[in-house]
């Protein structure tokens, strides 16, 4: 029954957090919680947030299902999940209403929709509830993270490509826009990456990249 | 002891929302200051972009001492005297929802650039929750010299296309009275033809509509009022941009 104990950050451990960044992300290995991130991914600050508020609470859904594994009911066990997690997701918009209004503004419903994000119930379901709760914790943060990684990502191109800014700083030259009044410049902003559809396709483009990269992820 | 016996589910459903509802109790009522404090900011805000003043939110509470001057009590189409609660802090929600001759509204008095400008915030409905809004009146208290609105939950690309200054913008110059009679100010389909119209967000039928009716029911209270101004007199159009250029050097 009792296995050897293994350190804090073993090497066991160290995959927990590292594979959900490639070989297991979330959001482009098992396409989940791809909604919010195409939703959120307009400009880079309100992304962050949404990431990190969804890393939070994840690692803490993982870490308090996982002390409760023991005395969870097996029948209610869905509601209790969804008990947790819900309490989390409040206590993290009232946070953010209080602290970042602005971006809690920007987030709107989708702070609130974290509770229906399947990484969410899916790491509790898969993994909470049979681990201990260091793992789960672990488990929590890398899943948590590769989201986070994504949704900065997709931000990151879209904001530079879509407003020529980034974390709301004007990147691009301004001198490089293009002044139909005077005929100088040659750039502008792509609108296309405004809209929700290019933030699909960017996931579609980094999606393409990893699996080319990585031939283990292509389903036969 | 069985955890999958009913007995045992019960008591741990019950001892669970227990718990959970005191945590987000105490969540909710120890943030409950910080998001009031950013509400009122916002509403701030929000007055102090219909006298075109925009400003950060953070910097919204002294802008709005600087530039409101005076918060009066309107009821009737009179200034109240000795209100029983601040201009400011009127729940317009609620009171637009009170007859029009026990209405007591709220009306800024803001003085930009030494002009003179009058705001009537604004409530109403529109397709999916609440709209609002501020007006903000020259001195002649007829003509229009800057509007915003904000929704709750508008569909996002029409009806919630009410809250850029594509839509507010159009108020600019529009006039309430036709000579002592308030007509107040519709939101048209077609191409405008009078002072009286702005143009409506296409697809966003109810919402526009909401718009118009929330005008017509909240300027309201203030025509008898707005009419002692004498609004024949017409003071000379300020174009925002050298308001805003004056604010900015203020």
């Amino acid at each position: 029954m009792s296995k050897p104990k293994s350190g804090l950050f073993s090497k066991e451990n160290r995959k927990l957090l590292a594979d959900p960044f490639n070989m297991q992300n979330p959001v482009t290995v098992q396409v989940l919680g791809i909604c919010s991130s195409l939703a959120i991914t307009v400009k880079l600050q309100p992304a962050i947030v949404m990431g990190v508020s969804v890393l939070v609470v994840t690692a803490f859904s993982n870490l308090i299902t996982s002390l409760l594994r023991n005395l969870i009911p097996n029948r209610i066990r869905i509601i209790v999940q969804l008990v947790v997690v819900a309490a989390l997701v409040i206590i993290v918009d009232q946070i953010l209403k209080a602290y970042v209004y602005d971006v809690s503004k920007q987030l709107s419903v989708f702070v609130g929709l974290i509770i229906t994000n399947c990484i969410l119930m899916g790491r509790i379901e898969a993994f909470a509830l049979g681990n201990t709760p260091w793992k789960s914790f672990l488990d929590g943060i890398g899943n948590g993270a590769g989201y986070a990684v994504v949704l900065i990502v997709i931000a990151f191109i879209r904001e530079l490509l879509g407003s020529g800014q980034l974390y709301g700083y004007q990147v691009v030259p301004t001198d490089w826009y293009l002044n139909p009044e005077t005929g100088t410049g040659f750039y502008s902003n792509n609108g296309m990456m405004l809209l929700p559809p290019m933030a699909l396709i960017v996931v579609a483009i980094i999606i393409w990249v990893q699996r080319s990269k990585f031939k283990d992820l292509i389903e036969k | 002891m069985d955890i999958n016996s009913n007995k045992y589910t019960y008591l741990f459903s019950i001892v669970m929302v227990v718990i959970v509802a005191a945590m987000l109790s105490y969540a909710a009522i120890a943030l409950k200051p910080a998001q009031d404090a950013n509400i009122e900011l916002e509403k701030k805000q929000e007055i102090l972009s219909s006298i075109n003043v925009v400003v950060q939110r953070d910097s919204a509470g002294p802008a709005f001492d600087q530039y409101i001057k005076q918060s009066l009590v309107i009821r009737n189409g009179k200034i109240v005297e000795n209100p029983t609660q601040l201009a400011f802090n009127i729940d317009l929600a609620a009171a637009v929802s009170q007859p029009l001759e026990t209405r007591e509204v709220p009306l800024y008095v803001a003085n930009v650039g030494g002009k003179e400008f009058y705001i009537i915030p604004m409530r109403g409905k529109g397709l999916w929750g609440p709209v609002w809004g501020n007006l903000s009146l020259e001195k002649d208290g007829n003509t229009v010299f800057g509007a915003s609105f904000g929704h709750k939950s508008e569909t996002p690309g029409l009806g919630a296309e009410i809250s850029t200054v594509l839509f507010s913008g159009q108020f600019v110059g529009k006039k309430i009275l036709n000579g002592s009679n308030f007509v107040s100010i519709a939101v048209v389909k077609s191409k405008t033809s009078s002072e009286h119209e702005v143009q409506g967000i296409s697809g966003g039928t109810i919402t526009s509509v909401g718009v118009q009716s929330m005008i017509q029911d909240c300027l309201a209270p203030y025509i008898e009022y707005l009419k002692t101004f004498g609004n024949t007199v017409a003071p000379a159009p300020v174009s925002a941009d050298t308001l805003i250029a004056e604010v900015s050097s203020l």
